[in-house]
């Protein structure tokens, strides 16, 4: 079931206030995505705890309602 | 044993295991086959657990690891990270750092 780029954003803007999100739409059918959040929040987090912040944003949906997402994590550039 | 025993169990008895959809030989998702590919590129053996085999395995390596997609790359008891994070670990040279600390990849090439 696929879910459009703004209901991304918005979960994730809840999440992460201040971050810097790119969504990109790969295939173009609100399903495969690349997904890009900086955030000051990750300062200090291993990668996979960024990554699992970012699923936590998403309610679940990831791996149900989105099937696929590349997601990149970071800081904010200084 | 519980689902949670037996991953344990998995993960512990075997220096590298990837939870994936297909097998090594023949992935069925395009991100279990990159991660296939970048464990083959560096000569590395590892136990491939097919999750579309087993529905039990399938959800409980998600809540083993509070992860939420497959496929998952664990070195010797560890979960290391999906496609994305074995992908950027691999270019940034760091997987291969990963491995020597762990004594699975000789330092000396």
């Amino acid at each position: 079931m696929p879910l459009p780029p703004k209901a991304i954003e918005d979960l994730l803007r809840q999440a992460f206030p201040q971050a810097v999100i790119h969504i990109h739409d790969l295939a173009g059918d609100h399903d495969h995505y690349q997904v890009t959040v900086l955030s000051n929040d990750f300062v200090g987090k291993s990668r996979v705890q960024q990554h699992q912040m970012v699923y936590q944003a998403l309610q679940g949906k990831m791996g149900n309602e989105l099937h696929a997402m590349a997601l990149k994590t970071g800081p904010l550039p200084l | 044993m519980t689902v949670q025993e037996h991953i344990q169990q998995e993960i512990t008895e075997n220096p590298i295991v990837l939870y994936m959809k297909g097998t090594s030989q023949a992935p069925q998702c395009g991100f279990s086959a990159v991660v296939v590919q970048i464990l083959k590129s560096l000569n590395l053996p590892f136990k491939d657990v097919n999750v579309l085999a087993d529905p039990d395995i399938r959800q409980g390596i998600k809540d083993y690891s509070r992860w939420p997609t497959i496929p998952q790359l664990y070195i010797q008891g560890e979960f290391i990270g999906g496609c994305d994070i074995v992908r950027e670990m691999y270019q940034a040279g760091e997987l291969e750092e990963l491995l020597k600390e762990k004594g699975i990849l000789a330092t000396d090439h």
